[in-house]
């Protein structure tokens, strides 16, 4: 229990999937000018990369890698197109399903959602899933709360750049130049969590 | 037969030569400072040179041979499900190149890790298949990726060579060191420090960008206003020719 806590503060802060892992950056830097496009963004990306997690777990784990089917076929070279596959039908089902049964959080999350497949966090933390050789829980927890931190650092960060507008800044660093700056002093902040474990 | 003759007219006009294709991926439309396209590699894998020009040579590779393949087929493609269609040939080009890397340049394939099979995802490969390969000729499309995937290990490169010549205060490449300095900010080796540089170059490149834009502009403003002085002054002329007996009478009634 203990270690499955240090691993969801570990996702969650310390190895912050922004701000130490640098993924996700576009949809980071795209849609935090405002508050609520970020907190749309960062809720339609913790639901997908949290069932993405586990689903691209099950295919590796059923499918793809040797052990299992007991007769030693190794298919783990498929792993990238397989996963990008399974992310690519996921967001369009998932899509579809939330037309149907919630047109409210549809017209909330709806247009972000076409755009989560080709954000690298996703198939980043199905690839990192494998890597690390999570249990099926650690992945379920280390989905979770790489996803949470994605939220949190996004909407945080609308929150900045939404007060930067009306600071007086130099034309040629207005917008992304003047964010990355930002990040970097969020990047140190964070980095004090280190501490925390 | 006329027409025949008009349209590849037309078309030549329009055609940009392959060398200005070329540049115009390196420079004008240099996917790191001036698109802020594929921002997680370029963030990630830029704590030292080596690794920067790795995976930017990767990335040549993968935008050639993805560019070449999407516009060879960009016309059997039913439009509708063109985009899976580009992430299968994506994925499929770098599984390929994973290989390569995994066979002959192992070093590299452990140093990039986990932001190779991300090549897949990075938004200049899908938006330079969408935007220029879906509707351009195999060679030029071929020229295109080969202009943006360089002007890509340009930025990468650049990055990457601040951040260790800052940071660590030398750079190394294939085992020989090009500079050592005695001091360092190793923090710029660290993740912030990526963020801070990125920030700091690409504003300073904007900065220049628009004094450039300025100075152009302040040029072409100096010649209108040269030519409108002339324009005027011709019209004065004209008027004062035609109009010289009322304005003396106004004068006359002012009195």
């Amino acid at each position: 229990m203990s270690d499955l806590l240090a691993l969801a503060f570990t996702s969650f802060l310390v190895q912050n999937i922004i701000l130490n892992q640098f993924l996700g950056i576009c949809s980071f830097l795209g849609v935090s000018n405002k508050r609520d496009k970020a907190l749309g963004m960062g809720l339609a990306v913790f639901f997908v990369i949290t069932l993405s997690g586990m689903m691209t777990w099950a295919i590796y784990d059923f499918i793809l890698s040797p052990t299992a089917f007991n007769n030693n076929t190794d298919l783990t070279f498929m792993r990238t197109i397989v996963f990008i596959l399974v992310i690519a039908a996921m967001v369009q089902i998932l899509e579809m399903a939330i037309k149907k049964f919630s047109p409210g959080l549809y017209s909330a999350l709806g247009v972000y959602l076409p755009l989560i497949t080709t954000n690298c966090a996703v198939l980043g933390v199905a690839l990192l899933n494998i890597q690390y050789s999570f249990t099926f829980v650690e992945t379920i927890v280390f989905s979770a709360f790489t996803s949470l931190g994605y939220t949190a650092v996004i909407f945080t960060f609308s929150f900045i750049r939404e007060q930067m507008v009306k600071a007086p800044i130099p034309a040629g660093f207005k917008g992304i130049p003047v964010g990355l700056v930002a990040a970097s002093i969020m990047a140190f902040i964070f980095k004090g969590f280190a501490g925390l474990i | 037969m006329a027409d025949k003759k008009v349209k590849p007219k037309g078309r030549k006009k329009k055609r940009i030569t392959p060398k200005q294709n070329l540049i115009k991926g390196i420079f004008k439309e240099n996917p790191t400072f001036v698109l802020v396209l594929g921002m997680c590699p370029t963030l990630g894998v830029t704590t030292s040179l080596e690794n920067a020009l790795g995976m930017g040579l990767s990335v040549v590779f993968v935008l050639i041979l993805t560019n070449g393949l999407i516009a060879s087929i960009r016309n059997i493609v039913p439009s509708e499900i063109r985009i899976p269609v580009y992430i299968v040939v994506i994925a499929l080009v770098v599984t390929l190149i994973e290989w390569m890397l995994n066979a002959y340049l192992p070093d590299l394939y452990d140093a990039l890790g986990i932001y190779l099979p991300l090549i897949v995802v990075n938004c200049i490969i899908l938006g330079r298949a969408e935007a220029y390969a879906s509707d351009n000729t195999v060679f030029d499309s071929i020229f295109d990726g080969m202009g943006m995937g360089l002007g890509f290990t340009l930025g990468l490169s650049t990055l990457a060579f601040t951040r260790e010549l800052l940071g660590t205060g030398s750079v190394e490449l294939l085992n020989i060191t090009i500079y050592e300095a005695s001091v360092a900010a190793s923090f710029l080796v660290s993740p912030p420090g990526a963020f801070l540089t990125l920030g700091l170059l690409i504003g300073i490149i904007n900065t220049v960008r628009l004094d450039r834009e300025k100075k152009k502009k302040a040029i072409m403003d100096e010649k209108i206003r040269v030519a409108l002085a002339k324009k005027a002054a011709k019209k004065k002329a004209l008027e004062a020719q035609q109009n010289q007996e009322p304005t003396i009478n106004l004068k006359e009634v002012a009195f």
